[in-house]
């Protein structure tokens, strides 16, 4: 029995060592450098109702040895989220690696925006950070083995619940581009009226100039007994 | 019962390394959209293995001329794709050497426009939905290839969408921007790109005043006629001539 047990646990043991080595060498793919207090700021234009994950890790150089060190602990980065009207919709301060998730409920252009507020950064002269990061959104978000895992699915199962949320983000898309549109055409309608109006008081202001001059030249000339 | 609790939980165990291994492989692209300020280059890197066949499509959305220039670099320092003031491209690219590939966006031909771009860096194949789809024995079924055949043609209408909403992100820019523009043009905006319609602007409300100060200045009386009409009549100019009454002395 005890044997038994003791056998189970050593089963157990190399996975789980396995697990946190890889939870410690995520390789993330993208990566870039940031200087000390810079802010690196990105896009995405999505429509509403859509998920979006961010995954960063970041790695500090090392001046002595002249390599990025795997994994630099007190890092600090501090994620701001603002929606298309400016709101901010997440702002918070990660550790050196870290994952933020937001929704968003207004269709737009969200900005995520990462920067560095860690003092250590001071210690080291010329600070570079180097950032991996990773954003997806809407479909891409979704796990599918974990989704399989959790509600028990076929394959083939799976791949019409894929199937179902890439229509679902085309949908979402469509009605985005709606909206779009719709606010496109509220611009070149205000341009338009705003270049009437505009050509309207000029050709008014060119006539009555056009008055004045004539009148105060032959008042002028009149004056000077040329006519 | 004993023995069948270790295994169990070690089968969960080895199903939750199968997950970690595919959060870890399962994302090899990535599709930003960031600015880029004046005189400025920005880099990004990503490890490609060897063999592996990468693409990259960019596309400025908004700033000056829509125009940036943009190079890939591999690990030992070579460029495999230079392009100056390119509005929008696509590259790509098999993986000779096993290493870091850069890309970077310069935008140091431009003093006062800073850019919006986007580009979408995708490395390799589509990793399979599962895992062990890899190792497959057997050939896919009619169902199955269905689904495929949807998915794949699915991808294309997301990414038709994404051009045209990238299209329509410029256009709607410019439109705004036009907007803008015809609001301030008629208070002599400083906008640099507008000189052409400040000097219309001022020719057409200042050429009549022009024309009435040019003619003042055109038909006024110089010091040498003054001068010589003072000279000319040396008697009172304009006076009437003297009346002079006589009163007769009439009885």
């Amino acid at each position: 029995m005890a044997g038994v047990g003791a056998r189970g646990r050593l089963v157990m043991g190399w996975p789980v060592l396995l697990l946190l080595a890889l939870c410690a060498a995520g390789a993330r793919g993208l990566y870039f450098h940031i200087g000390e207090t810079e802010k690196r700021c990105f896009i995405e234009e999505i429509p509403d109702e859509t998920m979006v994950i961010g995954n960063y890790r970041t790695q500090m150089w090392d001046k002595q040895k002249e390599v990025f060190l795997p994994s630099t602990p007190g890092l600090g980065m501090h994620v701001e989220v603002k929606d298309p009207e400016g709101k901010v919709v997440l702002s918070r301060q990660y550790g050196s690696e870290g994952r933020f998730t937001f929704t968003s409920h207004t269709p737009g252009e969200h900005q995520i925006c990462l920067h560095s507020n860690s003092t250590r950064m001071a210690l080291f002269a010329g600070g570079r950070l180097r950032v991996h990061l990773d954003i997806q959104v809407g479909e891409h978000a979704n796990n599918y083995p974990e989704i399989a895992a959790k509600d028990k699915l076929t394959e083939l199962q799976l791949r019409a619940r894929q199937l179902l949320d890439q229509v679902e983000q085309i949908q979402k898309e469509q009605d985005y581009q709606r909206y779009r549109e719709e606010r496109f055409r509220l611009t070149s309608e205000s341009t338009n009226q705003r270049v009437l109006w505009w050509s309207i008081a000029q050709t008014v202001i060119l006539i009555l100039t056009g008055i004045w001059q004539m009148r105060h030249l032959k008042s002028f000339f009149e004056a000077k007994k040329l006519v | 019962m004993d023995s069948a609790a270790p295994r169990s939980t070690s089968a969960l165990l080895l199903l939750l390394l199968l997950l970690l291994l595919l959060r870890a492989e399962r994302t090899r692209g990535a599709e930003l959209t960031f600015e880029l300020p004046d005189s400025a280059k920005q880099c990004f890197h990503e490890d490609v293995e060897q063999g592996v066949k990468f693409s990259l499509d960019y596309q400025v959305i908004t700033g000056g001329h829509y125009d940036v220039d943009c190079y890939v670099e591999d690990p030992l320092g070579n460029t495999i794709y230079r392009e100056t003031k390119k509005q929008y491209d696509s590259f790509t690219h098999r993986a000779e050497v096993k290493g870091v590939y850069q890309f970077c966006f310069s935008n140091e031909f431009s003093t006062f426009s800073h850019k919006t771009i986007y580009f979408d860096f995708q490395v390799g194949d589509e990793p399979p939905i599962l895992p062990d789809m890899g190792n497959r024995v057997t050939a896919l079924t009619q169902m199955e290839s269905a689904c495929v055949t949807i998915h794949e043609a699915l991808k294309t209408v997301i990414d038709s969408q994404t051009h045209y909403r990238l299209r329509e992100a410029q256009d709607r820019a410019r439109a705004e921007d036009l907007n803008n523009r015809v609001s301030y043009w008629s208070i002599a905006s400083t906008d640099e790109q507008t000189p052409a319609f400040c000097k219309l602007a001022q020719s057409v409300a200042g050429a009549p005043s022009a024309s009435v100060m040019g003619s003042r200045f055109f038909y006024r009386e110089t010091n040498v006629q003054r001068i010589s009409r003072n000279q000319s009549f040396p008697g009172p100019t304009s006076r009437l001539p003297d009346v002079r009454v006589y009163l007769l002395p009439w009885r």
